[in-house]
């Protein structure tokens, strides 16, 4: 690994930018692919990409030579909007599982230190505090309020980011007028899919911490690429 | 064969741009350094692909290829690999019948990626 590739690496590291390096086995002659996670043209480019947004270094074949596909990934993000009961759980749960985790909450009262613990907090208003947090492929997002004037605004930035799970709580009844509403509001169908609503996997979930269980499931599934659904 | 090199990096899961960062730092020092990299495994290997050990001139590691079975036959390979600058794949693993393989307590087989950093 020349010099030059390290600090490549370092630097992406300190900007919280990802990157594939990819070695040629034979040599082990370098390249840096796919930086920003964007899609490239070559086979190695797709390749890195693909290895990028799953998180899984691998070995290709490439132009008739082994290469290898190092990723150097983002930190996972959880944000969670409304500092509710389900948060509660939610979030000593996501950080169990390796995710930095924000919660947004306007409400001054809900949004404590005494309730969320060593968590970053932002009492902006959901659309303006994710735009601040620049959500990745790396990013999860899950709106737990039950209020349209706070759980929204934060939907309208998620879908046009390219967070890798967007889950919103509420029953199929209330999750029917939230289309209608991002319907309303200009977003396709394809777009509105994104969101997994009700949130969490199909347990039967009842109390608040099975309800977060479920639903850092259903994000662990997506991130992984499980076939539960 | 048994290999018993412990891990002397306490931090055993270290992300692999975090074991990079601690070899700059030896590099910084004016020491060498290479970076080994788990390239595929087989069977119960502990440590996934792309998992990085670093390894300086001075003997010191960062990170883990493996749950601490074959870092010893690494640290060699690697403190020639500083001297002669060619990069190396090398398979370990039991049923591995090549002369330098060095078992895996836990059965699996893995291929390891050793180069020279600079």
């Amino acid at each position: 690994m020349k010099s030059e590739t390290l600090d490549e690496i370092l630097k992406a590291r300190a900007e919280a930018r990802a990157l594939v390096v990819a070695t040629r086995l034979s040599d082990g002659a370098q390249r840096i692919v796919a930086p920003d996670a964007q899609a490239g043209e070559s086979t190695l480019e797709r390749a890195a990409h693909a290895a990028l947004l799953s998180d899984k270094p691998r070995t290709v074949e490439a132009d008739g030579e082994d290469w290898f596909l190092n990723v150097f990934n983002t930190p996972l993000r959880l944000i969670v909007v409304g500092a509710v009961h389900i948060a509660q759980a939610l979030v000593p749960a996501a950080q169990l599982a390796g995710y930095a985790v924000t919660v947004i909450d306007p409400r001054t009262a809900f949004a404590t230190a005494d309730r969320f613990p060593g968590v970053a907090i932002s009492h902006d208003w959901p659309d303006e505090a994710m735009e601040a947090l620049k959500p990745d492929h790396r990013t999860a997002l899950v709106t737990l309020t039950h209020d349209p004037k706070l759980d929204d605004p934060a939907l309208h930035v998620a879908l046009r980011s390219p967070l890798f799970y967007i889950g919103a709580l509420g029953s199929t009844r209330t999750h029917a007028k939230r289309v209608a509403r991002l319907t309303e509001a200009g977003f396709t169908e394809a777009e509105i899919a994104r969101i997994h609503a009700p949130v969490g996997l199909s347990i039967a979930a009842s109390t608040p911490a099975e309800i977060a269980i479920a639903t850092l499931a259903q994000i662990t599934s997506v991130l992984r690429g499980g076939t539960v659904r | 064969m048994t290999d018993t090199t412990t891990d002397n990096n306490p931090t055993g899961g270290t992300a692999p741009a975090d074991v990079l960062a601690e070899v700059a730092r030896w590099r910084e020092a004016g020491k060498d350094a290479a970076v080994a990299t788990v390239i595929q495994t087989w069977g119960s290997a502990p440590r996934q692909a792309g998992s990085m050990l670093g390894i300086s001139s001075e003997g010191e590691l960062a990170g883990s290829v493996s749950g601490g079975c074959v870092e010893g036959a690494v640290l060699e390979e690697a403190l020639e690999i500083m001297k002669t600058g060619t990069p190396k794949l090398l398979t370990f693993g039991v049923s591995d019948d090549e002369a330098w393989t060095v078992g895996l307590a836990c059965g699996g087989t893995i291929r390891v990626f050793v180069e020279k950093v600079g």
